[in-house]
């Protein structure tokens, strides 16, 4: 039992999930994440479980601290969004959400590339159908864009095992680091996982359309996966540092404009991955603990948020910042537990986003990169602004639009008031965290002097947006879409292959008139020496007849005397 | 529905947490004269750095944001349509 890979448990839920009626699917449900956490709790440190396949040794069970971390990490995440998502009557949803949470176990565990590989697509495919379970036609279509992106990632990374296979002989999954074009490969796989910039798109495309449960998952896991990849192959690649600073900053300015609250929230997730990259990046201790710890914590404060905005959605059935507004009044609990997430992904000091990202900024100016830290100062600011104070403002506060409901279901609000729980605990208690860490460090996050720093930046934030707020330069909340490299794909592209479809059906068009031309005339021909009055088609009187074959007779009479 | 008048329907309310944030900026900006900060950088050291920055950072952020608008916002249903 102990040596059984987690993942396991999850997927045999998934098959149980596909057949029992709903009440016992709900304590199938609950009970996977807590079952599957003692297991965790009780396999080996250090075990490795090899399997001889064909030609090749796989390792579906590698546990390490980082593994391990990621593992627990996922079971929470999955154990919050099962919560969240209990009143949902839609078998299809549990099972894909079952199995997606499943493959994000198996991939952190995998000790080689194949494993990961397959978990990487099973990973795409399942969460697919959580995009899809909106049953409208733009999640259809979103869903079926994610799903192309996300599985040419995973040909990229099997193309880029391949070629690493094909060098060194091993399909071990460990540091791989930028040299040759396999390792570039897999650099890309990761990165459209994580979405860096320009390869982002499907992420703000996609999570917005999912279902207001669906959501939560799928903020839980993909993203992760990457970064947990990126830990593990990629440490220390000063690329990264570059890559994840433009990650924290750009983001930024499209959450101001965006109306879609699960929009803000989904390009709010790529600036808090960046400050994930940067540390990566960095590659230090201090750097990747402050990381893994703040992907640890994003998971639970941007799932909090997450589903604060679910739940709007399912009680009223709007998300856009233009129709809401005054929801305090009829939902003051999600709108208190909606404040905690904002806290915590705005880094106040005792709540966890604080503990974590505090760690990236110090190492990023002990490793020497001022430049860097003022863009993650300046994205520190913005995603307060937009997150901390953009989403709880124009869901339960500015004008008030008229919408009365109630409290969200009570399975809703457990799971929000778990994530909240788990957000104070973490930023009051940041030590139970910093144990899990891959690297011993002696960090203290409560430090005078950060907290001040910290304080003032964010207390500036809140002025300089109601400052702007009441002078009324704050630009509205207006029913839009703002245009991003989607657009390239969505709009550039089918315009350019119509354009083009357009030109050869004129060709063709050419081509066969010409073809139609020359088979006129070859007709008309035909049709003169067959056709009815044709030289050939005459029909001829009997006496010409019989004067032709005495004709012939007469030849061969002549014939037969010569 | 009952619509008793909540909190923040009464503009003094809106006022009261108004000037509680300007008393909170002007009791932390305050504390940089009194508590000396460590610093790994010397621009962290200027007075009311942490301030600064975060306000001008939020004001540039918005007012780039908005022009940005003009380059990127389109109909709401801009994919939906054919073009």
């Amino acid at each position: 039992m102990a040596e059984l890979p987690p993942f396991v448990l999850f997927y045999l839920a998934a098959l149980a999930a596909a057949v029992l009626p709903r009440r016992a699917r709900q304590v199938v449900m609950l009970a996977v994440p807590l079952v599957g956490g003692l297991a965790l709790m009780n396999l080996t440190p250090d075990l490795l479980v090899r399997v001889a396949f064909m030609d090749l040794y796989l390792e579906p069970l590698r546990v390490d601290k980082l593994s391990m971390l990621f593992g627990i990490l996922f079971h929470i995440g999955a154990f919050i969004g099962i919560v969240f998502s209990l009143h949902v009557d839609d078998r299809s949803q549990h099972v894909a959400a079952l199995l997606y949470a499943g493959s994000a176990i198996g991939a952190v565990f995998a000790g080689d590339l194949l494993t990961l590989f397959l978990f990487w697509e099973i990973l795409a495919l399942t969460s697919a159908f959580l995009i899809f379970a909106s049953r409208t036609d733009r999640a259809w279509g979103a869903g079926m864009r994610y799903l192309v992106i996300q599985v040419l990632s995973g040909v990229l990374l099997l193309a880029g095992a391949l070629m690493l296979y094909r060098h060194s002989g091993s399909l071990a999954f460990n540091h791989i680091g930028l040299n040759g074009a396999g390792s570039f490969l897999i650099f890309i796989a990761f990165g459209i996982k994580c979405a860096f910039p320009l390869l982002h798109n499907w992420l703000t495309d996609a999570y917005p359309e999912a279902t207001p449960t669906g959501t939560v998952f799928l903020s839980a896991f993909t993203t992760k996966v990457a970064v947990y990849a990126l830990a593990r192959g990629f440490a220390g690649t000063e690329a990264l540092v570059y890559i994840g600073a433009t990650m924290t900053c750009f983001p930024i300015f499209y959450a101001v404009i965006e109306n879609d609250l699960r929009r803000v929230l989904a390009y709010s997730m790529i600036n808090q991955i960046g400050f994930m990259v940067v540390g990566i990046g960095l590659g230090t201790a201090l750097a990747m603990n402050g990381a893994i710890a703040h992907a640890f914590n994003d998971v639970i404060f941007k799932g909090l948020l997450m589903m604060s905005m679910g739940a709007v959605l399912h009680m009223t059935g709007r998300i856009n910042g233009s129709d809401l507004g005054g929801l305090y009044k009829s939902m003051p609990i999600t709108a208190g537990l909606c404040i905690v997430g904002a806290a915590s992904i705005s880094a106040f000091p005792l709540f966890s986003g604080f503990v974590s990202k505090s760690m990236v900024m110090v190492a990023v100016l002990e490793e020497g990169h001022p430049g860097v830290w003022l863009a993650l100062l300046f994205a520190s600011a913005g995603v307060f602004h937009h997150a901390g104070i953009k989403i709880p403002f124009f869901a339960f506060f500015s004008h008030d639009s008229g919408i009365r409901t109630t409290e969200p279901p009570l399975n809703m609000l457990a799971a929000m008031g778990l994530a909240a729980v788990l957000c104070v605990l973490i930023g009051c208690y940041p030590w139970a965290l910093y144990e899990l860490l891959p690297y011993s460090t002696s960090y203290a996050p409560f430090d005078g002097s950060h907290i001040l720093a910290q304080i003032q930046l964010l207390v500036f934030s809140a002025a300089a947006f109601a400052w702007l707020k009441v002078s009324g330069i704050y630009p509205p909340e207006l029913r839009s879409t703002n245009i991003d490299v989607e657009w390239l794909y969505r709009r550039l592209a089918p315009r350019w292959v119509r354009h083009c479809t357009q030109r050869l059906t004129a060709i063709s068009d050419t081509l066969g008139q010409a073809t139609q031309n020359v088979s006129r005339v070859a007709m008309r021909s035909v049709v003169r020496h067959y056709g009815p009055e044709g030289a050939l088609a005459r029909s001829w009187p009997t006496g010409s007849m019989v004067f032709w074959v005495a004709v012939l007779l007469a030849a061969s009479l002549i014939l037969y005397y010569l | 529905m009952n619509d008793k008048a909540h909190i923040f329907d009464k503009p003094q309310n809106v006022r009261r947490v108004l000037w509680a944030l300007v008393a909170i900026c002007i009791v932390t900006i305050g504390a940089d004269f009194v508590y000396h900060r460590h610093i790994v950088h010397p621009w962290e050291g200027v007075w009311g750095f942490y301030a600064i920055y975060g306000f001008v950072a939020c004001v540039v952020l918005v007012l780039v944001a908005k022009e940005l608008r003009k380059l990127l916002m389109r109909a709401e249903d801009y994919y939906d349509r054919d073009g």
